[in-house]
């Protein structure tokens, strides 16, 4: 081992140990607890895994610890403020855009990384973007109409927080 | 193994917590679908002769459902029962009846009579209002927990809110069959809502005894109950206040009809839902007990090798490794899952494999190697010979069937504690208590000391009904006396589970001029007998099942083969109208008496607008239905062929589905837009291939799924039946799909395919190779 590794995780700084062949998904799931990052496949192809990077949507089972050390790390558990659902979230809920959810995780991530990115995509634009993303249970529809209006309410700037449980 | 107050609380807490604000509460059941949205719901009632009809299709479990029947377990008992859950009023209900039995709570005897053998189902009220209901049915994506949340609360009478389901635990739920065969809705929801109406009653006695009055002058709302004549009212909270009160209730009290539901029949919000939108729902490979080991498996170099040698010291040698060999059953747990692969790795193995076949050679392989053993009877109706002899136009034909993946998105996985003698796995499963005997028998514990609980789970399909992951993680825990945790890599899924039987379909038949069938002749060689007999009115019929020793490991699958079946009879139907030069609508009409069947066609080709002209090339319109497990879909699809790479994209999907009274319409729309989404992979590009026992294509780089942009504009329409029980929902709507989509491109093209995958490089790539 190399020493602790250093990084920021959902805003706070974070250090911990891992054999550096380790990847960034076993990581994060096993000595950091934040299990809502999925494993799904291994090898980069269903998007379970998916977490921001210096802000940028990754597949966690293909980095490396190392690949981390020294950025900011964002998963799911991440999104939550102050008992506030981020708008993302909070579209999932009020679509129903998930069945058996196991996909929800990475979907909401990569969902996320597309609005910052495109706060008024379209369609097609959601489509490309979740490409990578594998829900087996069929939501693909209300999932593109999760990402609208969680659009449209981050453009407003409001969460429409109005089913909070 | 007992469970203990402290476990129950976090089961209470955590798991099946059900908090339905009412800002969700969709209006009205017109909500939106579809990434164009479109969708509507037709009521309609019919006549009782319709029911009877509909047991001509009752479901009987297709015989890879049934490899194993478990026996009755049920380990809390009554004098424990307050001890776990505090104080209150709790409703047990007997079975009544065998049918009842069968799925839940059979009545076994083997010695301790003090245990509860044929409760059906039970529930607790408890001090705070709380209803706690107890099913060893399992959440796995279908919505099962809110819909019979539903049933509960409609039939108690008390808001959706204070229902808290426990399920799939075989140490505090009532015996259960399984999570399959779409019986959850038409079986375990009349029991639970026995259960309910047993309650109901009993607290109506007790308010009626404090009111000095009787139950009838009473009335019971929103978890309360009133007497009319004095304004009193008492809630099932201060009724069960200081009480522990556990009655004995016969599974007999009749049940709200659904045109009287109020809570069931309308949409609710899935419960517990914000756990699954902040990453906090732990599924089983989320699990971490203190302790843990990972789990790796060493598998075969092949299906069916068997071990020759293998040299284990390097592994062993590795810190905190612990290595198992049992047989051929060679494992690994170690600290951490990057540990475990290095030990795993470490295992030098040799293994003698076995010759096999190849799926280029499967479909004369499954003709080939019929099993002898066992012979299901032909279904026959009058002559066969006579039918074809009696009309003038013949045809025959072949379709094939690939083996597909469930590649559910959680691969299986458990985690298991042995310790003092006693197992506890947590899997994900659909057969919890089926698994709970296959841990029994394989590692030789008595079945009271195996506990199987089932996290909700991340999908299944059909595809988790076996142990395989629980047999490893305890075989492993039972080494190493520490909990151990097995999550299975992509590829063990898509090689180590078992597969969509693949199949082979012979159809003869005759037709008269006038578009009417005079004999059916249907052969299905190895896929299976779900959804084999014909709708259509045919005077001469012989149809049959003939099982195979299947080259692969093969089990359910939803809807099992229904799907292929709907295929091969659909797209014949297709063929025969092209033969007569009949629309095929108005053919499938004319051969068609079911008025169930008939009005799904009906509603799904209106809202289609059948027949449509093409109004540019490779566009084409096609249609399949059937009835099967209580269920009559109609699906209606356009798709568009690429003029340059041949590519099959399906463009618009309308189904039309009714299975009798509705209980949750968004949650129905859910599975049938689901099912079509998922029914497209196999229609169009799903198929394991395989060479000498190794699966050829294992990752989802190789095995393609349908993702976001291979959907659909997809319009659901959902007949509500309020005057026929409700039937399953999870399986049936896939099974149009399939055909629909062959049909297209042959109207599209003037090819006909009869292989599933229908296209699964594109047409060119198809035309090519043939």
């Amino acid at each position: 081992m190399a020493g602790p590794i250093h990084t920021q995780i959902n805003g706070k700084n974070r250090a911990f140990e891992a054999d550096p062949d380790t990847t960034l998904l076993f990581a994060l799931r096993e000595e950091l607890g934040l299990t809502g990052t999925k494993y799904g496949c291994g090898e980069g192809q269903c998007g379970a895994c998916t977490i921001l990077l210096n802000g940028t949507p990754r597949r966690s089972c293909q980095l490396s610890v190392i690949d981390a050390a020294g950025k900011s790390i964002v998963t799911i558990e991440g999104f939550e403020q102050n008992g506030q659902l981020h708008p993302v979230q909070q579209a999932f809920l009020d679509q129903g855009a998930f069945q058996c959810a196991y996909c929800t995780s990475g979907m909401i991530v990569s969902s996320v990384a597309l609005l910052q990115k495109n706060p008024n995509p379209d369609e097609q634009e959601i489509v490309h973007a979740l490409q990578g993303n594998i829900c087996r249970c069929g939501t693909h529809p209300r999932i593109v109409a999760a990402v609208q209006q969680a659009g449209k309410a981050m453009q407003v700037g409001t969460s429409h927080g109005k089913n909070s449980q | 193994m007992k469970p203990t107050r402290s476990f129950f609380k976090d089961v209470l807490r955590e798991g099946p917590a059900s908090g339905v604000p009412k800002s969700a509460e969709k209006s009205g059941v017109l909500t939106s679908e579809g990434i164009q949205p479109e969708s509507q719901i037709i009521s309609g009632t019919r006549s009782r002769q319709e029911s009877a009809k509909a047991d001509n299709f009752a479901s009987e479990p297709e015989r890879y459902e049934l490899h194993s029947s478990a026996l009755h377990h049920f380990d809390l008992q009554r004098r424990d029962f307050f001890k776990v859950l505090g104080a209150g009023i709790a409703i047990f209900t007997v079975a009544a009846n065998a049918s009842a039995a069968q799925e839940s709570g059979t009545r076994r005897h083997h010695g301790d009579q003090d245990q509860p053998r044929d409760i059906s189902s039970w529930l607790h009220i408890n001090d705070d209002g709380i209803v706690t209901v107890f099913t060893g049915k399992v959440e796995v994506g279908q919505n099962t927990r809110t819909t019979l949340a539903q049933s509960v609360a409609d039939e108690l009478r008390v808001p959706l809110a204070s229902i808290r389901m426990v399920m799939g635990d075989t140490a505090l739920t009532p015996f259960d069959m399984g999570t399959f065969g779409s019986r959850s809705t038409p079986y375990m929801s009349p029991q639970l809502r026995r259960a309910a109406s047993a309650a109901r009653d009993l607290l109506l006695a007790q308010a009626a005894a404090e009111w000095k009055t009787t139950p009838d002058k009473l009335t019971t709302r929103d978890g309360k109950i009133t007497n009319p004549a004095s304004g009193a009212t008492l809630t099932y909270a201060q009724l069960a206040q200081g009480k522990t009160l556990a009655r004995d209730m016969p599974d007999a009290d009749p049940i709200t009809p659904p045109e009287q539901w109020t809570i069931a029949g309308k949409s609710a919000p899935k419960v517990a839902a914000r756990a699954f939108v902040t990453g906090q729902h732990q599924y089983t490979p989320d699990l971490h007990p203190i302790n843990v080991l990972h789990a790796k498996v060493l598998r075969p170099a092949t299906f069916g090798a068997s071990l020759v040698s293998a040299d284990l010291s390097a592994a062993q040698a590795m810190p905190g490794a612990v290595v198992v060999r049992d047989g051929d059953f060679v494992a690994v747990a170690a600290p951490n899952e990057r540990a475990a692969e290095k030990a795993l790795a470490a295992i030098h193995a040799e293994w003698k494999n076995e010759p096999q076949s190849s799926s280029k050679e499967l479909y004369s392989y499954l003709k080939k190697n019929l099993d002898r053993e066992e012979n299901p009877k032909p279904h026959e109706k009058g002559s066969v010979a006579n039918g074809l002899a009696a009309a003038s136009q013949h045809h025959e034909q072949t379709y094939t069937v690939a083996y597909i993946a469930h590649a559910p998105l959680e691969p299986r996985a458990a985690v298991a504690d042995w310790k003092d003698g006693k197992l506890t796995v947590y899997t994900g499963s659909q057969r919890p208590f089926g698994i709970q005997e296959e841990l029994s028998a394989a590692l030789h514990l008595p079945k009271d000391q195996v506990r199987v609980i089932v996290p909700d789970t991340g999908s299944a399909y059909g595809g988790k009904h076996t142990g395989d992951a629980a047999l490893e993680a305890a075989r492993l825990s039972r080494a190493a006396n520490r909990p151990v945790k097995i999550v299975w890599t992509r590829e063990e899924e898509f090689t180590w589970s078992y597969f969509r039987p693949a199949g082979v379909i012979e159809i003869k038949s005759a037709i008269a001029p006038d578009g009417k069938l005079s004999a059916w002749e249907f052969h299905n060689y190895n896929s299976g007998g779900s959804g084999i007999q014909t709708p259509y009115d045919v005077a001469n019929q012989l149809i049959q099942f003939h099982p195979v020793n299947s080259p692969l490991r093969q089990g359910s699958y939803r809807g099992l083969a229904a799907t292929a079946n709907h295929f091969a009879r659909e797209c014949f139907m297709d063929e025969l109208a092209q033969l007569t030069k009949i629309d095929p609508l108005e053919l499938r009409m004319k051969n068609l008496s079911d008025p169930r069947l008939r009005a799904v066609f009906e509603s799904a080709a209106k809202t289609f607008g059948w027949p449509q002209n093409k109004t540019q090339p490779g566009q084409g319109f096609g249609m399949g239905g059937g009835v099967e497990k209580g269920g009559y879909v109609a699906t209606f699809a356009e798709i568009a062929i690429a003029a340059n790479s041949g590519e099959v994209r399906v463009v618009r999907v309308v189904t039309a589905f009714e299975c009798g009274a509705i209980v949750n319409p968004d949650g129905l729309r859910q599975q049938v837009i689901g099912a079509n989404i998922m029914g497209l992979g196999g229609a169009l590009f799903e198929s394991l291939e395989f060479d000498d026992g190794r699966i050829s294509n294992p990752h989802f780089a190789q095995y393609r799924v349908p993702r976001f942009r291979d959907i659909p504009k997809i319009e659901a329409i959902l007949l509500d039946r309020k005057d026929l029980p409700p039937a399953g929902a999870g399986e049936t709507p896939i099974v149009g799909l399939a055909p629909a989509i062959g049909n297209a491109i042959s109207d599209a093209t003037g090819i006909r395919l009869r292989a599933l995958p229908l296209a699964p490089r594109g047409l060119n790539a198809r035309k090519n190779s043939a």
